[in-house]
């Protein structure tokens, strides 16, 4: 097993500088450091002194790739390339446009990310797989008509509204939770319940349509004539042998997402004002601070990859047929 | 006779491409029996034909609006034509009341006066501080103000009588041609799901027809802050929005069709190199690689204004290159797909039949794989364009969507979002937008899985 795990690590290294390279390319080499002065200087007007310092105070006056002049080792480090994109690997993001450590900014971003993200999750998680299965549980009825009516017309609803609609109506008209915001500490349920509450609902309609098929795809199987052939009641088949035969399935999905929840949400954080990873990464894009942007596209896709290991080791556990050589 | 002159921008040249392209394929269908069955599941199923009879109004507008042209200025004998700067569609001058009857600011649907207070000189009586009368919205009315409702029910009611009278007339059509064709058989037990159709089709025009005619009247959506109506804003979305979804679409498809079948088929060291290009795209998070690409896009379209010669044109350009974006970020999961039933196909015997007879290997992909995948590839098509639709109102609200010149609906929802504070409530742009935007996408997921399960062999 430990074995296993250390072989997917270091797969995982070639394609994590893959990723580095890709965003090496669309940030350095796609526009080159003048244009992105030139940008951020104002396009008109701009004179190369303006722009000459401007790179020389984000050290953007290096050579790409291969510095000839620096003998020796540091023609490969005294470059762009080594300097903001290799220094990544070792958690080292620089600085952004205000002058602050990156990598210390996402540090204290994280845990209000994932006081949001975790129990949207778990909350979330729970209310569609039980939705799903009730669903499943009076297939071909009435009720699992409409609730697929329902699930379909609420995947069909862009999540904007679900968020707009919902701070409108629970903290405007009713005033219920402030509208936005953030408290440490305890406090700070006042402002995690309705995003949270938002997060679940926009959700439900997707996740519950995708389970209910896998249900009903399992609900077909064999084993599930077997067992209710030795004569188990219904809600038995249901609970010890359907939704522990989907899980396999369910867990594709899910646990590949359990890594990322770090990042949080770039949509339900920035209309709450909530100071996570998800609104950095907005307030990053809007302002056009491209070493943020950088740095969030690599983490997320270390953070992705961990999900996907993940995923491959939660695997083992839940069926015992999956053995890695 | 005012002259003009034909505008064609990068985006029309795509959609009407994309037109052409899909009576190609329909027409390589009806050569090949078993897809022509599966499409025959399709339009017998009730619900597709529904929703595929209003994904086709959308259509029909997103295509009007995509005939552009510049109106001739007038000028006086002799001189040279000149052409307005502004680029008009067919559907703007079809809705040219809708485009050109501004108000001053924001009024809400069917109302008679502005929705702020002004200080007015009314003659004879000095300056008064009310809501100023709309220049536009309800002028027939003159002094009979109160009487809105009434008006409008009236107009309604005869609007509604004319589409019902036109509706029968259709139907009277249809049902003639449906007993010549199958005397035996009732309109219902039709192998097409008419029925589905001529309802849906009743619905549209019982709704639409009474709605545009008092669009001429009124604002029936309302109008926006700088006072455009928001029934205009909502036509001119639609075009933006089926761009987004369908040209997507067909950028990422040539690739994802490619590299999967070939990373199937040959194995070995292309597969390798293939699965690593999409595991490394696929590793980096869906809207980080947007922004930080479109981010990027900003900054060379910023940086060569002279490539430009009217803001259409860059406006058009930038929701392209949006669509090329979002092409290049969505093709791994359909290239995945292909390149595991590839694998499983070149196993079958009629491959290895083929392999054996010496046939080369392209023309075992063109002839014996590609046409076997092609149920993959249509599911995928019908089910990512509900999500991209979607997809472009979030981004517009990140910042990294459409040019905000543009009308979508993202752009729509982003500008009437801070509307909602103020007091009293406007919330006419919000609502249509999302209602638009609801009725479009609900149609397509429901077409997506008529489609969806005429096309898949496991759920027949």
């Amino acid at each position: 097993m430990l074995a296993y795990i250390v072989r997917r690590l270091l797969y995982a290294l070639p394609i994590l500088i893959g990723v580095n390279l890709v965003t090496f390319a669309l940030f350095f080499v796609v526009n080159t450091p003048d244009d992105m002065a030139r940008m951020q200087l104002g396009v008109k007007r701009v004179t190369p002194e303006a722009i000459e310092k401007w790179k020389v105070e984000r050290g953007y006056d290096k050579p790409l790739l291969l510095n000839a002049e620096a003998g020796g080792l540091a023609s490969v480090t005294n470059t762009i390339f080594f300097e903001k994109s290799a220094r990544m690997f070792v958690g080292d993001f620089g600085r952004a446009e205000d002058g602050r450590d990156i990598a210390r900014e996402i540090g204290g971003r994280m845990l209000p990310s994932l006081a949001i993200a975790l129990p949207t999750f778990i909350l979330g998680l729970f209310v569609t797989i039980t939705f799903a299965l009730t669903l499943a549980f009076f297939r071909a009825t009435a009720f699992d008509f409409w609730g697929v009516v329902l699930c379909v017309a609420a995947m069909s609803i862009s999540g904007l509204f679900y968020i707009i609609g919902g701070q409108y109506l629970i903290s405007k008209v009713w005033r219920l939770v402030p509208i936005s915001g953030f408290g440490a500490g305890l406090e700070a349920w006042r402002f995690l319940i309705l995003p949270v509450v938002i997060g679940v609902v926009s959700g439900i309609g997707s996740s519950t349509r995708w389970y209910r098929t896998i249900f009903l795809e399992e609900v077909s199987k064999d084993y599930v004539r077997t067992a209710r052939a030795k004569g188990l009641p219904e809600t038995l088949v249901f609970f010890r042998h359907i939704l522990r035969n989907a899980m396999i399935p369910i867990l594709t999905g899910v646990v590949v997402v359990i890594p990322m929840l770090f990042m949080g949400s770039l949509l339900t954080e920035s209309f709450f004002g909530i100071p996570g990873l998800g609104s950095y990464t907005i307030d990053a894009i809007n302002a056009q601070d491209f070493s943020v942007v950088r740095s969030m596209v690599f983490i997320g896709s270390v953070l992705y990859i961990v999900g996907l290991i993940l995923t491959d080791i939660s695997y083992t556990l839940v069926d015992p047929r999956i053995r890695f050589e | 006779m005012m002259g003009f002159q034909i505008v064609v921008l990068w985006s029309d040249v795509l959609i009407w491409l994309l037109v052409a392209a899909g009576l190609g394929v329909g027409v390589l269908i009806a050569k090949n029996p078993p897809l022509l069955a599966a499409w025959r599941r399709v339009g017998a199923n009730r619900v597709g034909m529904a929703s595929a009879t209003v994904l086709l109004g959308f259509i029909l507008i997103g295509l009007l609006d995509s005939l552009h042209y510049r109106a001739q200025l007038e000028s006086k004998p002799g001189q040279k034509a000149a052409y307005a700067v502004e680029v008009l569609s067919v559907l703007d001058a079809l809705a040219s009341p809708l485009r050109s009857r501004n108000e001053k600011t924001y009024s809400e649907p069917f109302a008679t006066r502005l929705y702020a207070k002004e200080t007015i000189d009314v003659p004879g009586q000095g300056t008064v501080r009310d809501y100023p009368r709309l220049k536009h919205g309800g002028k027939h009315l003159g002094e009979r103000e109160d009487d809105v409702v009434e008006d409008a029910g009236f107009t309604a009611f005869k609007a509604g009588v004319l589409a019902f009278v036109g509706w029968l007339g259709v139907f009277g059509a249809v049902a003639t041609v449906n007993r010549k064709k199958s005397p035996k058989l009732k309109l219902r037990e039709a192998a097409f799901a008419w029925d589905a159709v001529l309802l849906t089709l009743l619905l549209m025009a019982l709704t639409l027809v009474p709605l545009f005619w008092l669009a001429g009247q009124y604002h029936v959506f309302g109008t926006d802050k700088v006072g455009q109506d928001v029934l205009y804003q909502i036509l001119k979305s639609v075009r933006t929005g089926l761009i987004i979804g369908l040209v997507t679409t067909l950028v990422m498809l040539p690739m994802a069709v490619l590299l999967g079948i070939v990373a199937g088929y040959f194995r070995g060291w292309v597969d390798d190199v293939i699965q690593y290009i999409y595991t490394v795209l696929n590793s980096i998070p869906g809207v980080l690689l947007i922004a930080a690409a479109v981010l990027m896009m900003q900054v060379v379209i910023d940086t060569h204004p002279e490539w430009f010669s009217t803001a259409a044109e860059r406006a058009d350009l930038r929701l392209l290159a949006l669509c090329f974006i979002l092409g290049i970020t969505s093709w791994t999961g359909l290239c995945r797909l292909l390149r595991g039933e590839t694998l499983k196909l070149r196993e079958l015997e009629y491959i290895q039949a083929a392999q054996a007879f010496g046939v080369s290997s392209w023309r075992i992909i063109v002839r014996h794989i590609l046409p076997n995948l092609m149920h993959i590839v249509i599911i995928a098509l019908v089910m990512d364009f509900s999500g991209l639709v979607l997809a472009e109102a979030v981004l517009s609200y990140v910042g990294i969507g459409v040019d905000p010149t543009m009308t979508s609906f993202g752009t729509m929802i982003n500008n009437a979002r801070m509307e909602l504070g103020r007091e009293p409530v406007v919330w006419w742009s919000l609502v249509a937008a999302f209602s638009a935007m609801f009725i479009l996408v609900l149609a397509a997921n429901l077409f997506a899985d008529a489609v969806r399960d005429a096309f898949d062999p496991r759920a027949a």
